[in-house]
C-alpha cells in the first residue's frame, strides 16, 4: 500500500501519522507482556531492572527464578493442575459445544435463539456472579473444592467459544454434502466422521483453543471453587503476589507466554495446512 | 411407451404420493407414476412445481406426507437414505472438498467394505469412463466445472446402483458444455442400462435425453409421454406453452365432431382445429400452433391441405440463419410467430407487407382455456 503519487499533503501526513499511531497502540498492548521476559532473568529478587541489567552485565542475569519455579512443589502442582483442568474442560467443552452447534445449525430447530442465548450466557454474565452462583450450588452438591467441580465450571465457560466458532464454520457448510454422503451409502456416524468433522475441524480447533486458554488463565472461579489441591497457575501467581513477592512469578509468566505463542502458531499452521489440502487456500 | 407401465414391470412406483411442508399447502398433489427398469425419465417443470421434492422423496431426504413409494417392488418409505442404494447427482455436485477425486469415488465403495484392490480398479474404470483417467489425485477445487460434473456422475455410478437420480446436474455449466454433457449422460445411460430419474427445468435438455418426460406444474403431472408425443400432441395449454414455442389463440368452440372442431375467435375469425381437450360447444378454448407449422403461402398458389388460411401483416423480421423468425398480426394477434425456413431462394418478406399464412387442422390443437 504505497503512497500514490497524486497524494495531497494532508494524505502524506496521515500516511505516516497512521503508522505512528498503530505502532504506539502495539507498544501499549505488548510492552507490559514483553517487559516481563527480561525481568524474569533478574539476578536480584526485585521487579525492577538493576543497574547491572541495564548495562548488559552478564552478572545481572540469572536463571535462578526458573530453577526456583521448577523446584517448588506448589508451583509444579499448580502447573500440573492447570494442564489437567485445562485439557479436561477443553475436551468436554469442545464435545458439547460442537454437538450444540450442529443441532443449532439445523433448519427446523425450535427455540434456536433461546437455546443459543442460554449457551452463550456464561460469556455475558459477569464472571464474579457466575463464580458466586457456582460456589453456592457446587457447595451444596459436594462439588466445591474438587477437580470435577473446577473442570465442570471451566467447561461452562469454554463451551460458548466452541459453540460460536463451530456455528460460524457451519454457516458456510454445504448441507448437501451430508445428503450426498448418505445417498452414497454412508450411515450417519460415518457421514459425521468422514465428511462433517473434517470440514468443520478448523472451527472446532479454534474453539478448543479458546476454551483451553479460557480455562488456563481463569482465576475468579478458581478462587471460589478450588481448594489448595486444585490450585492452578493463575491462583498460584495470585498468592505469590500477595504473600511473597518474588520474580518466580515472572518466570512462570514468561513460560505461559511462550506456551500461548507456540499453541497459536501450531494451530494456525495446522489450519493453513488443512485449507491447502482442501484446495481452497488463497493463492 | 404407454403412460402406465403396468403393475409388474414398474421399477419405481409413486402411489398416491402427497407432500406438504407446512401441513397446509400441498407441494405434490396425489402423484401416481410408474418408471420402468432401464428407463430415462425426466421430471420437467418450472421451479416450485414439485419435481425436486419428488426426487428428494425418492432419494429418502424428504418423507411423503401421504402415499407410498416402491423401489423394485419394495416399499421404501421407512428405509433410510443410506440403505436405499440409489446414486444421486446434485445440482452443485456435492463433491467432498477435502478428498481427492479418487477418494471421492472410493467413498461409496469404502462404506460398502469392498476390498482395496477392487476399489482401486473400479475407481480407475469409472474415471476412464468419464474420460478423467489421470486426474484421480486432483482435489475437486482444482477441476473445472465440467470436470467436477463428470466426477459427480462417476461417483453416482461407481457403486453400480440400479437407479440414479439427477437433480439439475447441468444447471451450472455453460451452453456448449451443457449440450456435450447431455449426450455423454445419455450415452452412459444407454451403455449401462441403469434407470435414470432426471430433474430439470430446461425443456430442450429433457427432449434430448429422455425416454419419457413427466411435465410438472403446481404439484401435478400435467402430461407423461415421450418427447415426440409431448411436442406433437400436448394435452393441455400448459404443456403446449412449456414445451417448445407456441402460438396461442383464444376463442369459443362453435361446432365439434369427429375429433375436429370449429372455433370462433374473439375478432370473428373462424378456425378449424383438432379437438384435443375441450369441454364442448360453447366453451372457451386455447388454440395452440407451432411456429414452424405455419406456412407462408405464395400468391395464387393455394395448397389443398391448408384448411386455415388468413391474411397477415408482417410486423418484424429476425434473421436467425437457418430460419427467419417473423412476427405477424393475424386473427387479431400481434404476437403471432412464423418460422420461415431459409431455403436460399431469397424471400419476399418485408416489414409492413401483407402475406397469406396457413396451417392444417392436424397442427392446430384446441386445448383447455387456461
Amino acid at each position: 500500500m504505497a503512497l500514490p503519487s497524486y497524494a495531497s499533503p494532508f494524505e502524506r501526513f496521515w500516511y505516516y501519522a497512521f503508522r505512528v499511531i498503530c505502532a504506539l497502540i502495539f507498544f501499549f498492548l505488548m510492552a507490559p507482556i514483553l517487559i516481563m521476559i527480561p525481568l524474569s532473568f533478574n539476578a536480584e529478587p526485585y521487579f525492577t531492572f538493576s543497574q547491572k541489567m541495564l548495562t548488559l552485565n552478564p552478572e545481572g542475569y540469572s536463571l535462578r527464578w526458573y530453577a526456583e519455579l521448577f523446584s517448588s512443589d506448589s508451583w509444579m502442582r499448580s502447573i500440573r493442575n492447570s494442564f489437567l483442568i485445562g485439557i479436561a474442560s477443553t475436551v468436554l467443552a469442545t464435545t458439547l459445544g460442537t454437538l450444540a452447534a450442529l443441532g443449532l445449525s439445523r433448519a427446523h430447530m425450535p427455540f434456536k435463539g433461546l437455546i443459543m442465548g442460554i449457551l452463550i450466557s456464561p460469556m455475558v454474565v459477569p464472571l464474579i456472579i457466575s463464580a458466586a452462583g457456582m460456589f453456592f450450588f457446587f457447595s451444596s452438591i459436594n462439588l466445591a473444592q474438587t477437580f470435577l467441580g473446577v473442570v465442570l465450571a471451566h467447561t461452562a465457560l469454554g463451551t460458548p467459544f466452541v459453540v460460536i466458532t463451530v456455528t460460524a464454520t457451519l454457516v458456510g457448510f454445504d448441507h448437501t454434502l451430508t445428503r450426498a454422503a448418505a445417498g452414497l451409502g454412508a450411515p450417519p456416524t460415518t457421514v459425521f466422521r468422514r465428511v462433517t468433522m473434517p470440514l468443520i475441524l478448523p472451527g472446532v480447533i479454534s474453539g478448543a483453543l479458546f476454551a483451553f486458554i479460557t480455562s488456563f488463565d481463569e482465576i475468579v472461579i478458581v478462587l471460589f471453587i478450588a481448594g489448595v489441591e486444585q490450585r492452578t497457575i493463575p491462583r498460584e501467581m495470585w498468592s505469590g503476589i500477595r504473600e511473597q513477592i518474588s520474580p518466580t512469578i515472572l518466570a512462570a509468566a514468561t513460560i505461559l507466554v511462550m506456551i500461548s505463542v507456540a499453541l497459536l502458531t501450531v494451530v494456525e499452521l495446522l489450519r493453513r495446512r488443512s485449507e491447502r489440502l482442501r484446495g481452497i487456500a488463497p493463492r | 411407451m404407454d403412460s402406465t407401465a403396468g403393475d409388474d414391470t414398474a421399477f419405481v412406483r409413486f402411489e398416491n404420493v402427497q407432500k406438504s411442508y407446512d401441513g397446509e399447502a400441498l407441494v405434490v398433489k396425489n402423484l401416481n407414476l410408474d418408471i420402468a427398469q432401464g428407463e430415462f425419465l425426466t421430471m420437467l417443470g418450472p421451479s416450485g412445481s414439485g419435481k425436486t421434492t419428488c426426487l428428494m422423496m425418492l432419494a429418502g431426504f424428504e418423507t411423503a406426507t401421504h402415499g407410498n413409494i416402491f423401489l423394485d417392488g419394495e416399499k421404501i418409505d421407512n428405509t433410510a437414505p443410506h440403505k436405499r442404494g440409489i446414486g444421486m447427482v446434485f445440482q452443485n455436485y456435492a463433491l467432498f472438498p477435502h478428498m481427492s477425486v479418487a477418494e471421492n469415488l472410493a467413498f461409496p465403495l469404502e462404506v460398502r467394505k469392498i476390498n482395496r484392490s477392487e476399489i482401486k480398479s473400479r475407481v480407475q474404470r469409472v474415471l476412464d469412463m468419464v474420460e478423467l483417467g489421470d486426474l484421480g489425485d486432483r482435489m475437486p477445487a482444482q477441476l473445472s466445472g465440467g470436470q467436477q460434473q463428470r466426477v459427480a456422475v462417476a461417483r453416482a455410478l461407481v457403486f453400480e446402483p440400479s437407479l440414479v437420480l439427477m437433480d439439475e446436474p447441468l444447471g451450472a455449466l455453460d451452453k456448449n458444455l451443457r449440450e456435450q454433457m447431455q449426450y455423454e449422460i445419455k450415452h452412459i445411460h444407454e451403455q449401462l442400462g441403469v434407470t435414470v430419474v432426471y430433474v430439470t427445468h430446461d425443456q430442450s435438455e429433457a427432449l434430448t435425453m429422455s425416454n419419457r418426460i413427466a411435465v410438472f406444474e403446481d404439484g401435478v403431472v400435467q402430461q407423461l409421454a415421450s418427447p415426440t408425443e409431448l411436442y406433437e400432441h400436448p394435452k393441455n395449454a400448459f404443456v403446449a406453452a412449456f414445451i417448445g414455442e407456441n402460438n396461442k389463440l383464444i376463442g369459443t368452440v362453435t361446432e365439434a365432431n369427429n375429433g375436429t372442431c370449429t372455433v370462433q375467435l374473439d375478432n370473428g375469425d373462424v378456425i378449424k382445429a383438432s379437438a384435443v381437450n375441450i369441454d364442448g360447444v360453447g366453451s372457451k378454448t386455447t388454440l395452440s400452433l407451432r411456429p414452424e407449422r405455419v406456412m407462408v403461402i405464395p400468391e395464387k398458389d393455394m395448397p389443398d391441405h391448408m384448411e386455415n388460411v388468413f391474411e397477415a401483416e408482417v410486423l418484424e423480421l429476425i434473421y436467425l440463419g437457418d430460419h427467419i423468425r417473423t412476427r405477424v398480426r393475424v386473427c387479431g394477434d400481434d404476437e403471432f410467430i412464423v418460422k420461415v425456413p431459409n431455403t436460399g431462394a431469397g424471400h419476399h418478406l418485408a416489414k409492413g407487407r401483407r402475406i397469406d399464412v396457413g396451417w392444417s387442422v392436424a397442427d392446430c390443437h384446441a386445448l383447455d382455456a387456461s
